[in-house]
């Protein structure tokens, strides 16, 4: 058996003990040691993605207990695109947070790492009890880091942000609950099995505890009645933890992703997944809303944050392989450039001084042509406009949607939010760039602040450069997805380790 | 009074008196309705262990080993984790609360809110 698979949990853990420990004796070391795990773990998850792209799943018996006994972590490809994402991301925030960020405020390094370690956990996790544990960790962190630099607005957002997470824990353990009380088992795999097995008199309940999953993951992705929270708190997070949690969202479409392609399959079960696709668009249609209203570029990458969970999810809802196929290409450009679009907005308020990151006339910018090309270049890929990224994301999703149904809603959607984004964008932009008095003294940017932007829009790039090659693993991912059978048996087959230490 | 009846009408209590007080948006009302919250969660979460009186979970030598003669352990090591993690996460909203209570002067949940930008 290989220990690859928990090294993305472990190293970021040892990682923020050692930051803890660090805070007392050598603050000075952090930053490094920080970067040094950081770097680690992108080096870690993208071998975990290329063996994942092979085509198995791999699962680790934890404490090498025989599932569905014991916990199990499992590697498939949506968990190691996921773990590599995120390894991406918090290298570029941890690169943003350099030049002063991380200084402001105590325990930022040991947070960063724990909200890293939770991350990847929910990614790995087989088991939902423990899915439920690493949302935990990932939230506990990220109340920590969302007050990180202090103020009112942080504090305010964030007793919102705490109270709402704590009302979806509490969903999320009587959904659990629910299921172990039903079945008998909290390994997914073993879940999916037995769920299928499950007498008639039981599918109601069943039901309530799929629909009770929905409402708690909705709310991690900011789904429709559950997503106001999100353009608050994000816009009042400093910009290196916005950034970091763009991926956030993520994990709540991760996780419907995974338990509505996983338990709940089936005509007889399937309660949540008609829901998606009307879900999706309606999120999509009122983060559209809001970003044409946005009074600030914190609050208008917000609103993209939301729009990009309510195309995934509408991906997602619309039935087909290649519909789901889009959606994991979408996913990673889309996170990328949304967290590049919240370094951005932090690097603009500072050269205008007083008025900050707001959609108001202001003084100019001191680097008008580097900050408005990128600002440019960020709009086009969260807009969708030819050639990027979100182009070739979008293009893949309608695609998918001809000929499903709500296929043509879809269509409707994402052409007309699109558009509404295109004039969000240019309103913003020639309110920041144009509609301006003399630039007043204040930095100038150089490359090592600039550097972790360029690193996410050049990552959105590579994307719509080796569009082909991500699109075949994400329409293997699809199929794997679809076809759960792999997943199970890699689970549920895993055999322990004999007690005489031979690797077998 | 069956002992099932008592509890979910128990665990019904709590939750509703939990909504009542987190619908009051005052923060202090906002934590004890989330502790009564995660009573009732807690409470559901042993309940799935099904009732049992006279059953611990600690296997005898003189009694066959299935679930009809034991009462199930993993909702009372689930209940421990819920448990921990509700205590941790109240502790934390207290601080968050008093600070912005302070921060405000107020102790309405909106009481910091200014005009979005």
């Amino acid at each position: 058996m290989s220990h690859w698979p928990i090294a993305p949990i472990l190293l970021p853990l040892f990682a923020a003990v050692l930051l803890l420990a660090l805070e007392r004796w050598r603050a000075a070391w952090q930053l490094p040691v920080n970067l040094l795990a950081t770097a680690a773990l992108l080096v870690v998850c993208i071998g975990l993605l290329g063996r994942a792209a092979d085509g198995g799943v791999t699962a680790y018996l934890l404490g090498n207990w025989q599932a569905p006994f014991g916990i199990v972590l499992a590697v498939d490809r949506l968990a190691a695109l996921m773990l590599t994402l995120t390894a991406v991301l918090a290298l570029a925030s941890l690169l943003a947070a350099m030049p002063r960020w991380h200084r402001r405020g105590a325990h930022f390094h040991p947070l960063f790492q724990m909200q890293v370690m939770g991350l990847n956990g929910a990614f790995l996790t087989a088991d939902l009890f423990n899915l439920f544990v690493f949302f935990e960790v990932l939230l506990i962190a990220s109340y920590g880091l969302l007050l990180h630099g202090g103020g009112r607005r942080r504090l305010h957002a964030s007793l919102h942000y705490v109270t709402l997470n704590l009302v979806g824990s509490a969903l999320f353990l009587l959904a659990v609950s629910l299921l172990y009380g039903v079945t008998g088992t909290l390994n997914m795999a073993d879940l999916a099995v037995k769920v299928a097995q499950a007498p008639d008199a039981d599918v109601g309940l069943l039901h309530a505890a799929g629909l009770l999953l929905l409402v708690v993951f909705g709310l991690k992705a900011a789904v429709l009645p559950l997503g106001l929270w999100l353009p608050t708190t994000y816009s009042a997070a400093s910009a290196p933890v916005a950034a970091l949690f763009a991926i956030m969202t993520k994990v709540g479409v991760y996780a419907i992703v995974r338990v509505f392609t996983l338990i709940f399959v089936g005509e007889r079960l399937a309660v949540a997944a008609p829901l998606l696709l009307p879900l999706g668009l309606a999120t999509l249609a009122l983060a559209s809303l809001g970003a044409l209203s946005a009074g600030s570029v914190p609050r208008l990458a917000g609103y993209l944050t939301m729009a990009s969970a309510g195309t995934l999810l509408a991906a997602v809802g619309l039935s087909g392989d290649r519909a789901l196929a889009a959606a994991l290409y979408y996913l990673p450009q889309t996170t990328l450039a949304v967290a590049a679009l919240f370094l951005l907005a932090e690097l603009i308020a500072r050269q205008r001084g007083d008025p900050g990151g707001a959609l108001v006339a202001g003084p100019a910018v001191r680097q008008p042509a580097l900050l408005g090309g990128t600002f440019l270049l960020a709009g086009a890929t969260l807009a969708g406009l030819p050639p990027l990224s979100g182009f070739v994301g979008k293009l893949l999703i309608l695609r998918g949607a001809v000929g499903q149904v709500g296929g043509f809603a879809v269509w409707a959607a994402l052409l007309l939010s699109g558009f509404a984004f295109l004039i969000a964008f240019s309103r913003a932009g020639s309110r920041l760039f144009w509609k301006v008095s003399p630039a007043q003294e204040g930095p100038r940017h150089g490359a090592l602040a600039m550097i972790p932007v360029f690193g996410l829009l050049a990552g959105g790039l590579l994307l719509a450069v080796l569009a082909a090659p991500v699109l075949r693993f994400a329409q293997a991912g699809a199929q794997q997805l679809l076809a759960p059978t792999d997943y199970v048996d890699a689970v549920l087959g895993a055999r322990p380790v004999s007690r005489g230490g031979g690797r077998p | 009074m069956s002992l099932e009846l008592m509890l979910a009408l128990g665990v019904g209590l709590c939750a509703a008196c939990g909504v009542y007080l987190v619908l009051r948006a005052r923060s202090f009302d906002l934590i004890l309705g989330l502790t009564l919250l995660s009573y009732a969660v807690n409470l559901f979460i042993f309940a799935t262990g099904r009732l049992a009186v006279n059953r611990p979970p600690i296997l005898a030598p003189d009694t066959e080993a299935t679930l009809a003669q034991y009462a199930d352990p993993l909702p009372q090591a689930l209940v421990l984790t819920a448990i921990v993690i509700s205590f941790g996460m109240t502790a934390l909203l207290v601080a968050i609360a008093l600070a912005a209570r302070r921060a405000g002067d107020d102790d309405h949940v909106d009481a910091g809110r200014q005009e979005p930008q």
